[in-house]
């Protein structure tokens, strides 16, 4: 690196910031939107043009998290004063909270959703990324016969798009009873996400010495030991890449737990558009739902962004 | 109290023959060198005997067990890498105490043989650092510490000081020395360099695309090479190796050279010991090293008139390059002793220090005069 930069290298860092700025806000737009049109009341959030500023609230929030139903009649001066503050925004919105004969408030189905979400989406990385480790580890270290073709056969896995065997996937689970279960997503995500981990973990796997193994054996441990105390160390970082790579696919599933699932196992992505259909749409709902669903990855990704981006560079860099 | 023996070792790779018909015994507290080129069969011979790698014929013997059979991590063996590999996610201190955590020691037991093998290695201050914080010849201080610290019943070395920069190199040489002559515990150690084997060895084992070519002291293989392998491989600047044809003349030897009319004054008996050794004319090479070339300045008597080539100053000594005929024979001088190229000297060969094989198969004849 030249410690003096010319005029010419000093203008060409100039456009390549502002191109990587544009860039990444580009990206961001979305990001603002949804979350903006989170926080806005109703009537601001289809404005034409767009409404930048405004007084933020968290009725979509209330609203999101509670089963409603239309006021036909408005509530009366009573039944407002003595409703809690959460429900008055509701009041205000024209709608009312359903509750049950004791009264007790009944929720939306969006907490059951995103909690499916959760459970099949962690699940089915837990059991990707593990068997992907497991499986890049032989490919890794073992003389197979027809590697190569296995690897291969593998990937092809992944060279059709996956809508196209979703009615043949449907029928199968029907017959079986996987459809509408937690067990159905996590076992067809985990298919999904498998060959993309043993690839990516087959790489960082290939990245570390077979000495410190080899060490690890004379050294009076067994194979199995030397994978967990010395491979899996050492793989973390791919593994924490992996895992997000993996969640995120997971996560954002939307066409097979469209088809698969309705209740039960449903998960946030199929139910959170479903939510357009009824009567008009709600969009600071939505939005809200939305953000909610963007967190956990964003979270996620967040705690794991040194490995990860240790991760992109791996390999790259001789140590 | 450790034997280790090698009987009739042969193992391929794919096709290819890597190690043929090995044998070799090794003794207790016996400091071993494997040395050879790279490809030559060294390192899968000890890998062999650390249970990294399988052999397809033959028996590994240790303490007069056969071995074969025996995991890696049930051998009792320690094995130094040429690429240290400490394992980078542990300490200096985890890593040293990793081969004890594998067997029932207790804390305070583990703590106190780390602590000691560390004062020896003298790297108590950097028990608490990552290996990645550590130089080339500390790591390798460490990666040694963690394979003496349980006491195996061998050691095994693969071009363990390799990797290092030349300097550290004849440092860790002489640590390895110190600790061997401290610890004591029978070694093998593979290497491509004949220094370091000349210096560490109590014995060493040469060998050539998977064959053994010589076992020996030192002393030996240096002085008597079984072959013109060994000749060549063994010993800096290398063996002068040229085709010779003898005649007698006059109650003498005559070595000619390259060609040339006059020969190299040998003493009679090399015609009747040549004879004895079934040397055939015209297959015979000559193989001596630079110092056993002698010049001087003026004509002396048996000495023989020759031209310098090439003077390459080393400091302590000049290689000079010398034209006999058509070959070229380097000799060992003081500094400054011919002065230029072009000079006229007068060399022998002397017969102590002379070599013959036999051209076609190149074993020694083994005459000594």
């Amino acid at each position: 690196m030249a410690a003096v930069q010319t005029r010419s290298e000093r203008a060409l860092n100039r456009v390549a910031i502002t191109a990587v700025l544009v860039i990444t806000l580009i990206f961001l737009a979305p990001i603002y939107w949804i979350t903006s049109t989170a926080f806005k009341p109703r009537n601001l959030a289809t404005t034409i043009p767009p409404t930048v500023l405004f007084q933020p609230e968290i009725s979509p929030f209330v609203k999101l998290f509670t089963k409603r139903s239309q006021l036909r009649t408005a509530p009366t001066p009573e039944e407002y004063s003595a409703a809690p503050w959460w429900e008055r925004m509701v009041f205000d919105g024209g709608e009312k909270i359903v509750r049950s004969g004791r009264g007790e408030v009944q929720p939306s189905g969006y907490p059951s959703r995103f909690m499916n979400s959760l459970i099949v989406a962690i699940t089915s990385t837990v059991l990707a990324v593990g068997m992907g480790t497991f499986t890049a580890y032989g490919f890794s270290r073992f003389k197979v016969k027809g590697e190569a073709d296995l690897l291969f056969f593998i990937l092809s896995t992944r060279m059709l798009p996956p809508v196209v065997v979703a009615i043949p996937m449907f029928l199968m689970y029907r017959a079986v009873g996987l459809n509408d279960t937690h067990w159905g997503l996590i076992i067809l995500y985990t298919a999904f996400n498998l060959s993309f981990s043993v690839w990516l973990m087959k790489g960082f796997i290939d990245e570390i010495p077979k000495e410190y193994e080899e060490a690890a054996l004379v050294d009076g441990y067994t194979r199995m030991q030397a994978f967990f105390k010395i491979v899996i160390p050492e793989a973390a970082t791919g593994i924490a890449a992996t895992a997000v790579f993996c969640f995120i696919t997971a996560w954002n599933e939307y066409a097979f737990a469209l088809i698969m699932t309705n209740r039960r196992a449903q998960t946030a992505p199929p139910f959170i558009p479903s939510q357009v259909g009824s009567g008009l749409p709600d969009w600071t709902v939505i939005a809200a739902g939305t953000f909610l669903f963007l967190l956990p990855v964003a979270i996620f990704t967040f705690l794991l962004r040194n490995h990860l981006l240790r991760g992109m560079s791996f390999g790259a860099i001789r140590k | 109290m450790t034997q280790i023996e090698l009987r009739g070792i042969h193992k391929y790779f794919g096709a290819v023959k890597v190690i043929k018909d090995l044998n070799l015994a090794i003794a207790d507290n016996e400091f071993i060198v494997l040395l050879g080129q790279s490809g030559c069969g060294k390192t899968t011979t000890l890998r062999a005997v650390a249970g990294l790698e399988t052999i397809d014929e033959g028996d590994i013997l240790i303490d007069g067990q056969p071995v074969q059979h025996i995991k890696a991590s049930d051998r009792d063996i320690a094995m130094v890498f040429q690429s240290f590999s400490l394992y980078p996610h542990m300490t200096v201190y985890e890593n040293i105490a990793f081969p004890l955590r594998a067997t029932r020691m207790s804390r305070n037991d583990v703590d106190r043989s780390v602590r000691e093998i560390a004062g020896v290695l003298r790297i108590t201050g950097m028990l608490g650092r990552k290996p990645s914080a550590l130089s080339g010849g500390d790591m390798q201080r460490v990666a040694i510490g963690r394979a003496l610290v349980r006491r195996p019943k061998a050691m095994l070395m693969d071009e363990p000081i390799g990797a290092l920069d030349a300097k550290l190199r004849e440092e860790m040489r002489a640590e390895i020395k110190r600790l061997h002559t401290k610890q004591g515990s029978t070694t093998i150690y593979v290497t491509h360099d004949q220094v370091e084997a000349m210096s560490l060895a109590d014995r060493i084992v040469i060998m050539h695309e998977g064959i053994l070519q010589q076992v020996g002291t030192p002393e030996e293989v240096y002085s008597r090479p079984a072959n013109i392998f060994v000749a060549q491989f063994v010993g800096s600047p290398v063996m002068n190796m040229v085709d010779a044809d003898v005649s007698e003349t006059g109650g003498r030897a005559s070595v000619q050279v390259g060609g040339e009319a006059n020969g190299f004054e040998f003493p009679a008996t090399l015609v009747n010991r040549l004879s004895d050794a079934n040397a055939e004319s015209g297959k015979l090479t000559l193989g001596v090293r630079p110092e056993g070339v002698l010049i001087s300045r003026e004509a002396r008597e048996g000495f023989m008139p020759v031209k310098a080539h090439i003077i390459e100053p080393l400091g302590s000594h000049d290689i000079v390059d010398l034209r006999v005929g058509d070959q070229m024979i380097r000799a060992r001088t003081k500094s400054g002793f011919v002065t230029g190229p072009g000079e006229s000297v007068w060399a022998r060969i002397d017969p102590a220090q002379a070599h013959f094989f036999n051209t076609a198969t190149g074993s020694s004849l083994g005459i000594i005069l």
